[in-house]
């Protein structure tokens, strides 16, 4: 497994601690409040703006500790920018985000559309996040691995 | 994905040349050594400016570093 290979897994599993731990914290708070639903609009879209930074912080974090663990533990050096190749798998995995993202913003109408709460149209979007994020880094693993 | 048709002879031109590393040849042609694994192992396809960057560095004429083979249908 090369550097990039190690950096897609463990920024997918930052994403799902890190946004899995806070959205569990944001669930409960809601599950202990009786809300209208322009109060529930209002906490759910409170609760997305809060995670953007959130994750973005944590990653950076995460990422500049990883590349300094990669280097004490194997020390390789990266390169320290992106050519050809790299930019094609950021621009592949980046799209693919995009349908997964896209999948679940369309599914999130959709419960709006056939009735349900608005926490079903927020879980969903949240999930397409969530979900998009992951299948990014799971397409950059791949890319690397098998080619592009 | 890797389903390339495109087949290269570098690793046998490094070896010749001094049995050049991939790092400097990574150096040479301004990529980064896994993008130079990837050509080698036939995972990428580069793009014609870094497949001429790569043949200058051998001395070579691009058709004796890179071939193609068509897919039989």
């Amino acid at each position: 497994m090369d550097y990039y290979e190690r950096k897609s897994i463990v920024s997918m599993l930052s994403t799902i601690v890190v946004l899995g731990i806070y959205y569990w914290s944001v669930f409960e708070r809601f599950d202990a409040q009786i809300m209208n639903t322009d109060e529930q609009l209002q906490f759910w879209s409170k609760a997305i703006l809060i995670a953007i930074p959130i994750s973005i912080v944590t990653k950076i974090a995460v990422l500049i500790a990883f590349a300094i663990v990669n280097y004490i533990i194997t020390k390789e050096k990266t390169a320290g920018f992106e050519d050809e190749r790299d930019k094609l798998i950021e621009l592949k995995s980046t799209r693919n985000s995009y349908v997964i993202f896209g999948m679940g913003f369309v599914a999130a109408l959709l419960v709006l559309a056939f009735g349900y709460p608005p926490k079903f149209m927020f879980i969903a979007l949240i999930l397409a996040g969530i979900g998009s994020e992951i299948f990014d880094n799971l397409s950059r693993f791949y890319y690397h691995r098998k080619g592009v | 994905m890797s389903t390339h048709n495109i087949q290269n002879s570098i690793r046998k031109l490094r070896f010749e040349k001094d049995e050049m590393t991939q790092q400097q040849l990574a150096e040479a042609v301004k990529v980064t050594r896994q993008t130079i694994v990837a050509i080698e192992k036939g995972k990428y396809s580069p793009s014609l400016e870094l497949a001429f960057k790569i043949a200058h560095v051998f001395e070579k004429p691009l058709e004796e570093v890179f071939s193609y083979k068509p897919t039989k249908k």
